[in-house]
């Protein structure tokens, strides 16, 4: 496989790494890095590549592996603590100003998630992939799935409506 | 889409029971601007997702073509080790000849003095007969 094969395979998934790393790394430097890690990785193995049944679930899993040292290693452990009072700017294309601040607040209150939920919540409402897809990524049943997604949304609601109530008074 | 459909569909959603394409529809309910007042609260909740969707990875990602460096290096130490199979024996033999025959000359070497000395030791012995001839030729020379 030469580069041009690989930059096609991957092109397809690699803002879904980004993003799955981001969410569990919270800042967007070191999802760049657990990204290209992830690539680089990717690329030193290109000739066992092609036997891969599917390498977007592969780089997925090898994501979540990655990002999940990451978070255990005493470096992540301190970086957590620089990133946990950051502003986020990614949403700034919201026009209401209201709306914006309440949206950004969802990314907050998902950063107080469990791993686990975290990780579920971003799989389904964001990329979309389903019970089966998720369970093998995380090595999960899909009942447990479930669960955990439902909770992670309810936990998500919650949060957001205790904050609106706030709001108001 | 109706609002009781939209409501049913939020409580499955909860419960986690909602397909993907069910999710999509909620997603596009909530995108646009008229949406009801008692759910407004979950609009940021599907805004945020739509959004986190378009999100995008952005960096280039130096892919260098390094594949073939360990290959080679593996046939230059076979390269070098035939090599010092093929003419390390020789070089050796040719060592070994070298200091045996060092050796031979250095042992003939010692012998061929030895015999040396000991010829010395010889003449010096001689001397005495010049003595004795010296002698003969004063008594010849009283006669």
């Amino acid at each position: 496989m030469n580069q041009a094969e690989f930059v096609n395979v991957v092109m397809p998934f690699k803002d879904k790494l980004y993003r799955l790393a981001k969410r569990l790394l919270t800042s967007s430097e070191e999802a760049e890095d657990a990204t290209q890690e992830i690539l680089l990785k990717l690329w030193s193995k290109n000739t066992k590549m092609e036997s891969y049944n599917n390498v977007e679930a592969f780089a997925m899993t090898m994501t979540k592996n990655f990002c999940l040292d990451r978070l255990k290693s005493k470096q992540a452990g301190n970086l957590k603590l620089v990133h946990s009072n950051y502003s986020d700017d990614s949403t700034s294309l919201q026009n209401q100003v209201e709306a914006k601040d309440s949206v950004s607040w969802v990314e907050r209150i998902m950063e107080e998630l469990p791993e686990q939920q975290k990780m579920v919540l971003q799989l389904r409402d964001v990329e979309e992939y389903d019970f089966d897809e998720i369970g093998k990524l995380l090595e999960m049943n899909p009942t447990a799935v479930r669960v955990a997604l439902s909770r992670a949304r309810k936990t998500v609601r919650e949060k957001l409506i205790q904050k609106h109530s706030y709001g108001i008074s | 889409m109706e609002l009781v459909n939209i409501e049913k569909l939020l409580e499955k959603y909860f419960e986690a029971t909602t397909t993907v394409t069910e999710e999509e529809t909620l997603r596009a309910y909530f995108s646009q601007e008229n949406v009801a007042t008692h759910l407004k609260q979950y609009k940021p909740m599907f805004q945020y997702f739509s959004k986190a969707k378009e999100e995008q990875y952005t960096k280039q990602v130096p892919l260098k073509p390094r594949k073939n460096y360990y290959k080679w290096i593996s046939v230059a130490a076979v390269a070098v080790l035939i090599f010092g199979i093929y003419f390390g024996p020789d070089s050796y033999r040719d060592y070994q000849e070298q200091k045996q025959a060092e050796f031979a000359y250095n042992e003939t070497k010692k012998a061929m003095s030895l015999l040396a000395s000991n010829f010395g030791k010889g003449t010096d012995k001689m001397a005495y007969l010049n003595e004795f001839e010296t002698t003969t030729q004063k008594i010849y020379n009283n006669n």
